[in-house]
């Protein structure tokens, strides 16, 4: 952990241990508000602020909360943001704040942020906690604008509420809906198998993936910390 | 950035601290989250306050054609009254919003409804004109409706224009709308559609005959 760079704890989050595309975290709001370009782009602000406070303050506390209680003090600190984050929301952008609806609270139950939480800023100082939540939030930006975009461009002919596809186009009302959301992320996914996988040769064993930062693989735990 | 050259957690796994440490933690915690919590309150609800306030007086503008002020009168028990009478619950009144043009003559009320819709409950404000008995335009405020089609009540300008003029009570047709009765529905949100002539029937049942008029029978 000690020679890792800045930079490769940065872009560890955006590409290599991406959230969404990667550690399948945070599937919910992945799915639910990507929608249109715009909510994308609010649900990422709205998760990076959240996420990127947390770390940071849960890093400077870390030595203070006892760690039989570590979960309900990081969850409590996570809520607060949230909540701070949904009444400036109201307060600044309230077409936003309508749009993301109910899903602006339902940001506290995003595992990815609990996950840095607990795998990283519990566990370091407090720059590199930041680096860490903000390489995430990058990670979770490019994965619901990947969503948006392509989910608005089929389904609306637009981005970012502007006509791209030509007029004759017929939206693919599906791709806004729910299914729209599972199908597009399903087809995402397929395509990062393919890059993960590219070159590799069909007779190679196939190379167990590695477990994300901060995670042992089940072989590695300790028996005491599995019980 | 290992552990080491700190000093570990309070209660790091192998020691068992009391529980007071345990619920103090938390306790401190959350004491600091409330207050915090309490200062961006205090600094957003007045806020959101007013873009609430905005909203409703530019959909109040936008149904009644941009009159030139409005106010607020209340129906309590079929009367319109010109304030909440003291004792009233402002839960058993309806408010109504009276236009007024520039020349001091009155446009119409905007009535404000609600009503469940296909997934959430659908909010919308209509202008309405107790004279002629027509309804002057209509704005939904608030919906969860399906995105793609039951969404198209906020967003069709086809369908909501077609409230435009609409003698009461409505009543929703398949394309063409013939009688001055009737609107268009949209095609594949058969139930949001409906809701909205719904909550402007009701409404108008409910505060119709308050707001006088041409009102008091069934039908022209």
């Amino acid at each position: 952990m000690t020679d890792r760079t800045g930079r490769e704890v940065f872009l560890r989050g955006v590409w290599e241990e991406n959230p969404v595309l990667v550690q399948i975290l945070g599937l919910c709001p992945t799915l639910a508000v990507t929608n249109s370009v715009e909510n994308a782009i609010a649900m990422a602000l709205a998760t990076a602020f959240v996420i990127v406070g947390s770390s940071a303050l849960v890093s400077l506390v870390k030595d203070y909360i006892p760690s039989q209680v570590r979960m309900s003090a990081y969850i409590l600190i996570i809520a607060t943001f949230v909540t701070v984050v949904d009444l400036i929301m109201g307060a600044v952008a309230p077409a936003m704040s309508k749009a993301l609806g109910a899903f602006v609270p339902l940001i506290v139950v995003n595992c990815m942020i609990l996950g840095r939480a607990e795998a990283f800023a519990s566990k370091n100082r407090l720059l590199p906690s930041i680096l860490d939540a903000v390489g995430t939030a990058a990670g979770f930006s490019i994965a619901l604008l990947l969503m948006g975009g392509v989910r608005e461009l089929l389904g609306s002919g637009t981005f970012l509420g502007l006509q791209v596809m030509p007029h004759n186009w017929e939206p693919w009302v599906i791709m806004i809906l729910p299914p729209g959301g599972f199908l597009t992320l399903g087809a995402i996914l397929m395509g990062m198998s393919w890059w993960w996988q590219r070159g590799e040769k069909k007779d190679e064993a196939v190379k167990p993936r590695r477990w994300p930062h901060g995670v042992r693989a089940p072989e590695e735990r300790r028996p005491e910390m599995v019980a | 950035m290992s552990a080491r050259g700190r000093k570990g957690p309070p209660g790091a796994i192998g020691s068992q601290p009391s529980s007071l440490l345990l619920v103090g933690t938390l306790g401190v915690l959350s004491v600091v989250a409330g207050i915090a919590i309490v200062l961006v309150h205090g600094w957003a609800q007045p806020r959101i306050e007013a873009h609430q306030a905005a909203e409703l007086r530019q959909a109040i503008e936008e149904v009644l054609g941009e009159p030139q002020r409005y106010e607020t009168r209340w129906v309590v028990d079929g009367k319109l009254l010109d304030s909440l009478p003291a004792g009233v619950d402002s839960s058993a009144a309806r408010p109504v919003y009276a236009g007024f043009a520039a020349d001091g003559h009155m446009v119409g009320y905007a009535v404000p409804g609600q009503k469940p819709g296909y997934q959430d409950v659908v909010k919308l404000i209509f202008g309405y004109d107790p004279s002629t008995r027509k309804v002057l335009g209509m704005k939904v405020l608030e919906s969860k409706e399906t995105p793609g089609l039951g969404a198209k009540i906020t967003s069709d300008s086809a369908f909501i224009h077609g409230f435009d003029g609409a003698l009461a009570p409505i009543d929703g047709v398949k394309h063409p709308a013939q009688d001055p009765h009737q609107v268009d529905m949209i095609t594949g949100a058969t139930i949001s559609s409906t809701t909205v002539i719904t909550i402007i029937n009701r409404s108008l049942e409910a505060v119709g005959p308050a707001l006088g008029g041409a009102h008091g029978g069934e039908g022209p």
